[in-house]
């Protein structure tokens, strides 16, 4: 085919009839598209676009980052005793390195890095000391008023927390109802009055429940127009009053208010 | 046609030589990258799907969950960077609500003094909400920020510049710029711990266990027990983000 393109004295591109200013755009287009793949080669970093539309290494880099946090599995396989008198305490959900702080290096070397002991009461108030925002039944103290300066360690083992003899009040557990009682109307009311609770409750609080009144008739004993109580204590028919609510869906027995 | 055939020779191989430069180059790094993969292949394939769920009526605001996020991946101590912190809601009985979380409640929180007026009180603990349908790694321009295999959403520092964009879009407030680095930081989930089978630094420091992370893929993890036993909301639901956060028993103020 060259051979009589050649001999008819025609360039076998010529053939194509491209007129020659097409020529030379269609080859500085050629010279553009291969800058381009070059270029793009170079900027687009490797491994990209290999898992979407990211570094597939980005994920490597972020799963090498060091650990600083062993565990409390870690800590357990050296110091199994304390895991133990732990696991069956009420701190058994509080994992070690929470006090301790981070000990994935001591892990590594038990010698060179000790971990903290945190003998002040600030590290034990983190979580035991009084805020009305915590949710009720946390075991919290007043730490102005729970024997100032002492360090909680003298009467409590952090790995074992008890409270160091059975409370004598309602108020040691049940701090924020007992502020509330104190300020209402029902003051001078004893927790014995509405809740009947076993003795072995102060113990073992969540197995011996106290009780609480079911019926309107308990609070009648008081408020009911004949109830054999002070005058000065508001009256309220009792079989009729408040429709089908029970008197403590509308009125907080441990801070009542009337209207 | 009447080509040498010195001329054939010499095209095949010129044809040759690439292939077989290329071949050289692509087999060496075949084996080692083989035994990677088998090594990284969860990751890659997306065998988990991570998420997190939040018990707001069993947080008590101790703040260690901040604590052990900065100790975990250094995370500058001043106040204003966070990868994860506690809020305090106050609902006052004339319906206002406060919130405040000082220093992002690393040293704990202070006792109101006046307490009486206080209807209801409680802690959030926030953190990047991992979205299924993140709004930050749609806005950055460079394909820096993005959502692994795995469903956590994660920022790659060495290739972001710190554009900010990310941060402007995030309705959480989960991200901010490192001054260190110049580049956005957020929380990864602790990627580094949970690629290894360990939990999170804040759910590892949580003394209530209000904090449970697991695999959404799983139907036995502690994650899909909590959240078939609570009662389960996202934050800014409007938004269609589809956070992989989840709160139970939480308050209608929060934000």
């Amino acid at each position: 085919m060259r051979r009589i393109l050649r001999r008819r004295g025609v360039s076998p591109l010529r053939l194509w009839k491209l007129p020659d200013q097409v020529l030379r755009l269609g080859i500085l287009f050629a010279i553009g598209a291969v800058a381009l793949l070059s270029v793009r080669q170079r900027l687009v970093p490797k491994s990209f676009g290999e898992l979407g539309h990211y570094r597939a290494d980005a994920v490597k880099a972020a799963a090498g980052q060091p650990i600083r946090y062993a565990g409390a599995e870690a800590c357990a396989e050296c110091h199994g005793d304390v895991a133990e008198l732990k696991g069956g305490s009420y701190h058994r959900g509080v994992s070690c390195e929470i006090c301790h702080g981070p000990a994935a290096a001591h892990v590594q070397d038990a010698g060179e890095n000790k971990p903290v002991v945190p003998r002040e009461r600030k590290a034990c108030l983190y979580c035991h000391g009084y805020l009305p925002s915590r949710p009720t039944g946390f075991p919290q103290v007043i730490e102005k008023a729970h024997n100032p300066m002492e360090p909680c360690m003298g009467c409590h083992n952090p790995h074992d927390p008890k409270p160091p003899r059975i409370p004598s009040s309602c108020s040691a557990c049940h701090g924020m109802i007992a502020r509330t009682k104190a300020v209402s109307p029902h003051r001078t009311l004893k927790c014995e009055t509405c809740h009947a609770a076993d003795p072995r409750h102060r113990q073992y609080p969540t197995s011996f429940i106290p009780k609480k009144p079911t019926d309107r008739s308990f609070c009648g004993g008081c408020h009911a127009p004949n109830a054999p109580s002070s005058k000065h204590i508001p009256r309220v028919d009792v079989g009729s009053h408040g429709g089908r609510y029970l008197c403590w869906q509308c009125h907080y027995p441990h801070h009542p208010e009337a209207r | 046609m009447e080509e040498t055939p010195a001329r054939r020779e010499f095209l095949v191989e010129l044809l040759k030589l690439p292939c077989s430069a290329a071949l050289v180059s692509v087999l060496g790094p075949v084996t080692d990258a083989e035994a990677s993969a088998a090594k990284e292949g969860a990751e890659a394939v997306g065998e988990h799907y991570y998420g997190m769920g939040i018990q707001v009526d069993k947080c008590i605001g101790c703040g260690r969950c901040v604590e052990a996020c900065k100790s975990e991946n250094d995370v500058l101590r001043e106040p204003f960077y966070f990868r994860t912190w506690v809020e305090r809601y106050v609902v006052h009985s004339d319906g206002k609500v406060t919130v405040d979380s000082p220093n992002g409640g690393i040293q704990g929180f202070e006792a109101p003094e006046e307490e009486r007026d206080i209807l209801r009180s409680f802690f959030v603990p926030k953190l990047c909400n991992h979205c299924d349908r993140p709004p930050c790694v749609q806005v950055c321009p460079v394909g820096a920020t993005f959502k692994s295999r795995d469903g956590v959403v994660l920022v790659d520092a060495d290739y972001c510049i710190g554009c900010r964009y990310c941060i402007q879009a995030c309705p959480y407030g989960a991200r901010y710029l490192d001054p260190r680095t110049k580049v956005a930081d957020k929380c990864t989930f602790c990627y580094h711990r949970i690629t290894k089978g360990l939990l999170p630094a804040c759910v590892e420091a949580c003394p209530t266990q209000a904090r449970i992370f697991g695999d959404l893929k799983a139907m036995s993890s502690p994650l899909r027990r909590m959240m078939r036993m609570s009662s389960l909301q996202v934050l800014k639901p409007a938004l269609n983000t589809e956070p992989k956060v989840f709160y139970s028993t939480l308050d209608k103020e929060v934000r």
